[in-house]
């Protein structure tokens, strides 16, 4: 099948994603480069770069574009700011924490501006859907001086990111395209302009101004905030900032951008409001002028944001300075919250009360049944389960397991509980260090093989400088699972589906010096179980590699190969119900029937086969093979 | 033109519940109708319980506000009362009548509870259809078409504002040739069933 996405044809329409449509508007302006590390709700902007990369590959053909899953984010903006220097357009995704890791490049590449457009993606997350936090990085816009466009559809999401390499051109300075993940995972039609052809090749001119030594840096924050001056008159003329009346507007305008337009408007529609709507899409530098206009027209102001009071912060500056004495409701009123995400109920009980009419919407009414919880989950098969139940049976009641992020966070839930601690990517490891100073509890903290090459090498280091007396896992599943399976330098193949030079963890490990280092096979409980007492007996940081490949990339490579996938199954004689397999392994694919038996769900069980060893009555055994 | 059509799909994450509102999107767009659809990916992904919308027509976004659900089509019971929020008594609710068991029930100690019960609630609030999606999937020849089944269904309950042939031709057209059979007697069979209610 010929991909839709990379088709030439002008006024095509086809639906995409937020995510796919930001890809399709990078290769309308030509993008040369593409880097990211992989983040819900970022990940599928790279992963379609990827799939075409491969595609092309595949065909022989060159996809003009060179992309990449870097190590992490800050690596990622590097590697594109550098292309950007050469004259090379450039984009580079990351969900919004991963901004965090890039922020100390960031900061002093708005110092130091580009050459050839460069579009910085950053992908929030409000309500944590899939996050640690719910940071609102249109704060780093502010921070850094960075000019920020946020779009509301997948359509202007498109057009945005094909428009904003011009915009960083204009201005010689990277733009931050800071979507939300209503946005990146809801789907539009979008129509297609033409295809650039990428200019493949650039060239780095030297100057001594892009070597930020304090001299530089103090000549070049000035030339930053002039250019914050230009962006700000672009901003006035900007098609993404405009005035959208709601019948006939009188008194009440409001102030809104990204998603929460949406909500805006069709609410004020069903409630049939009179409003003018103040649509932002350049939201960095606003365009003050147009601003203050907006201001003038009215007697009160709604600002419609999620997340921090940005706009409406702004907004209350200005309307001291022009000397309105313009009502402004918000968060700073309670009549929204700076919590999780907004939906069209949201804004409608906001703005019941705010013009005091009735919200048209009922009250949400939760089923009266008590329901049982449906929490994420490991999946049946995941080798992550067979090395935490094996970790439980070699570890001290006491233990503390420091986690990371990835699919293994959800050994937090029981029966398993061995996530006890999370920062951020990469900490499991420091934290490890610090409770071996702070108690004399045993530690054995997990990372996954990504999480490892993104930021868990430093405190590997740091733990065998200072030996601190704890047990660091990787739980090696050869790919970057929660995000979607992308690559990463312990897998064979790159973003472009080339053969990459694969990175051995284990010999890293030995090269950061430390002396006791275990390699297992968790489907092996019995052997990884003893691995980790051997750990825990040793005094000062080791490290257990513990290496099986995703369960849903194997069961996926059976089916491609024809193999059959093993069933297991219970012979109910034997069985004397003592729950192991539920209550202490707790794969998901057990139940119990309504007359207390235990039994194995087929459609869910992926063939393990680990649940044989830890039946400790020998009820379990393979059946013959499905599908 | 001033019609708009929410439509709410759920189940459990790997019943192919972003496919079912990803291929009634692309549906959309081909019978030249408006549509937002938002999905759940990451880590709500592995096993836990997914929701998704489609809206179409004169709609400017993907999300549904309670009570204003035309359909639910639920790939799981418990998930379709779960989503009763966005039901109203005119809101048609058609679920796959066998439970996905989670393992909080197992683990946890908490109760799956009596299916009556759960229609019985469902029906006090909303119009329900209730069919065996999974028999008939896996009568069309593969268990993992329960989705297909289930836009059948939809495609027979009269609320989609376009032909249930534009349905059938987008799914088709987004599957190996091999396959194409097996999908469109779960398809059929979804819409059989409806209809025989």
């Amino acid at each position: 099948m010929m991909m839709e996405i990379i088709e030439n044809k002008v006024g095509k329409k086809i639906l995409l994603l937020g995510n796919e449509a930001i890809t399709r508007g990078a290769l309308e302006a030509g993008v040369d480069i593409a880097t990211t590390y992989p983040g819900t709700p970022s990940s599928e902007i790279a992963d379609t770069f990827s799939k075409i990369a491969k595609y092309a590959t595949k065909q022989n053909k060159d996809p003009g574009f060179y992309c990449e899953y870097s190590t992490n984010e800050k690596v990622a903006l590097e590697v594109a700011a550098a292309a950007a220097f050469s004259g090379l357009r450039a984009l580079t995704c990351m969900k919004h924490v991963g901004l965090n890791v890039a922020s100390d490049a960031f900061m002093t590449y708005l110092y130091v501006g580009c050459k050839a457009g460069h579009i910085i993606v950053t992908a929030d997350d409000p309500y944590c859907h899939s996050s640690q936090n719910e940071q609102d990085n249109r704060y780093f816009a502010l921070f850094g001086s960075a000019p920020m466009l946020e779009p509301t559809t997948p359509q202007e999401a498109k057009e945005m990111t094909r428009l904003g390499f011009e915009l960083s051109e204009e201005l010689k300075l990277p733009v931050l395209l800071r979507t939300t993940t209503r946005l990146n995972h809801a789907r539009g039609a979008v129509t297609f302009n033409k295809l650039k052809k990428p200019r493949k090749k650039g060239h780095f001119e030297k100057d001594p101004l892009l070597v930020t030594t304090p001299n530089t840096a103090r000549i070049k924050h000035p030339v930053l905030l002039e250019k914050m001056k230009q962006a700000e008159k672009i901003s006035e003329k900007s098609p993404f900032n405009e005035v959208i009346n709601i019948g006939t507007p009188k008194d009440f305008g409001i102030v809104t951008s990204g998603v929460s337009y949406n909500y805006v408007k069709e609410v004020s529609e069903i409630m049939d409001l009179d409003v003018g709507i103040l649509k932002l899409g350049m939201t960095h530098p606003l365009p003050r002028k147009m601003c203050e206009k907006f201001i003038k027209s009215c007697k009160s102001l709604i600002v419609v944001e999620e997340g921090e009071p940005i706009l409406e912060n702004q907004f209350k500056a200005m309307a001291y300075d022009i000397g309105s004495n313009v009502r402004i409701y918000g968060k700073s009123t309670d009549h929204f919250s700076r919590l999780y995400e907004y939906n069209p109920d949201i804004v409608a009980e906001a703005f019941s009360k705010i013009f005091k009419v009735k919200n048209p919407f009922p009250k949400q009414m939760q089923p009266k049944l008590k329901l049982p919880s449906r929490p994420p989950t490991l999946c049946p098969g995941c080798p992550h389960r067979a090395t935490y139940y094996a970790v439980k049976k070699a570890a001290p009641k006491d233990t503390i397991y420091p986690t990371d992020i990835g699919c293994y966070t959800l050994g937090k839930a029981p029966p398993l509980e061995t996530a006890d601690l999370l920062l951020c990517m990469g900490s499991n490891a420091g934290t490890a260090c610090g409770l071996s100073v702070a108690t004399d509890q045993k530690i054995i903290s997990f990372m996954g093989d990504s999480t490892f090459f993104h930021s868990g090498i430093p405190p590997i280091i740091n733990a065998v400088y200072h030996n601190h007396d704890c047990v660091i896992s990787i739980l090696d599943n050869r790919t970057t699972a929660m995000t979607g399976h992308q690559p990463n330098p312990g897998t064979e193949f790159d973003g472009m589906g080339r053969q990459a030079n694969l990175i051995v963890i284990e010999d890293i490990v030995k090269g950061l010096g430390v002396k006791h280092i275990e390699v297992v096979d968790p489907n092996n409980i019995k052997e990884t179980a003893e691995a980790y007492k051997r750990a825990l007996d040793f005094k000062g940081p080791s490290v257990v590699v513990s290496k099986s490949p995703c369960i849903l990339l194997e069961v996926q490579r059976m089916r491609r190969a024809g193999e059959k996938i093993p069933v297991y199954t219970i012979d109910q004689d034997k069985c004397t119900k003592c729950k192991t397999c539920i209550g202490r392994f707790g794969c998901p694919a057990f139940y119990y029937a309504d007359d207390g038996s235990i039994h194995i769900d087929e459609t869910q069980c992926n063939g393990c086969g680990n649940c044989v060893e830890i039946c400790p009555v020998d009820a379990i055994s393979k059946k013959e093979g499905k599908k | 033109m001033n019609r708009k059509t929410s439509i709410v799909l759920t189940g459990v994450g790997g019943q192919g519940v972003i496919t079912a509102a990803n291929i009634l999107g692309k549906a959309a767009v081909r019978a030249k109708t408006n549509v937002y659809v938002s999905e759940v990916h990451g880590m709500a992904q592995r096993g836990g319980a997914v929701n998704c919308t489609v809206r179409l027509g004169n709609v400017s976004g993907p999300l549904v506000a309670a009570a204003t659900a035309d359909v639910i089509v639920s790939l799981e019971p418990v998930e379709a009362l779960r989503n009763i929020m966005y039901a109203n008594k005119k809101t048609k609710i058609i679920t796959d009548i066998n439970p996905v068991v989670p393992f909080t029930v197992s683990v946890g100690g908490e109760k799956y509870p009596n299916l009556d019960d759960v229609y019985k609630e469902i029906q006090s609030r909303a119009i329900l259809f209730k069919i065996d999606a999974l028999k008939i999937a896996k009568d069309s020849g593969a268990a993992i078409t329960k989705n297909i089944v289930m836009l059948g269904a939809l495609a027979a309950a009269d609320v989609l504002p376009f032909k249930s042939d534009v349905l059938l031709e987008t799914i088709l057209g987004n599957i190996p040739v091999k396959y194409k059979d097996i999908n469109k007697k779960a398809f059929n069979g979804g819409m059989k069933a409806l209809k025989d209610l």
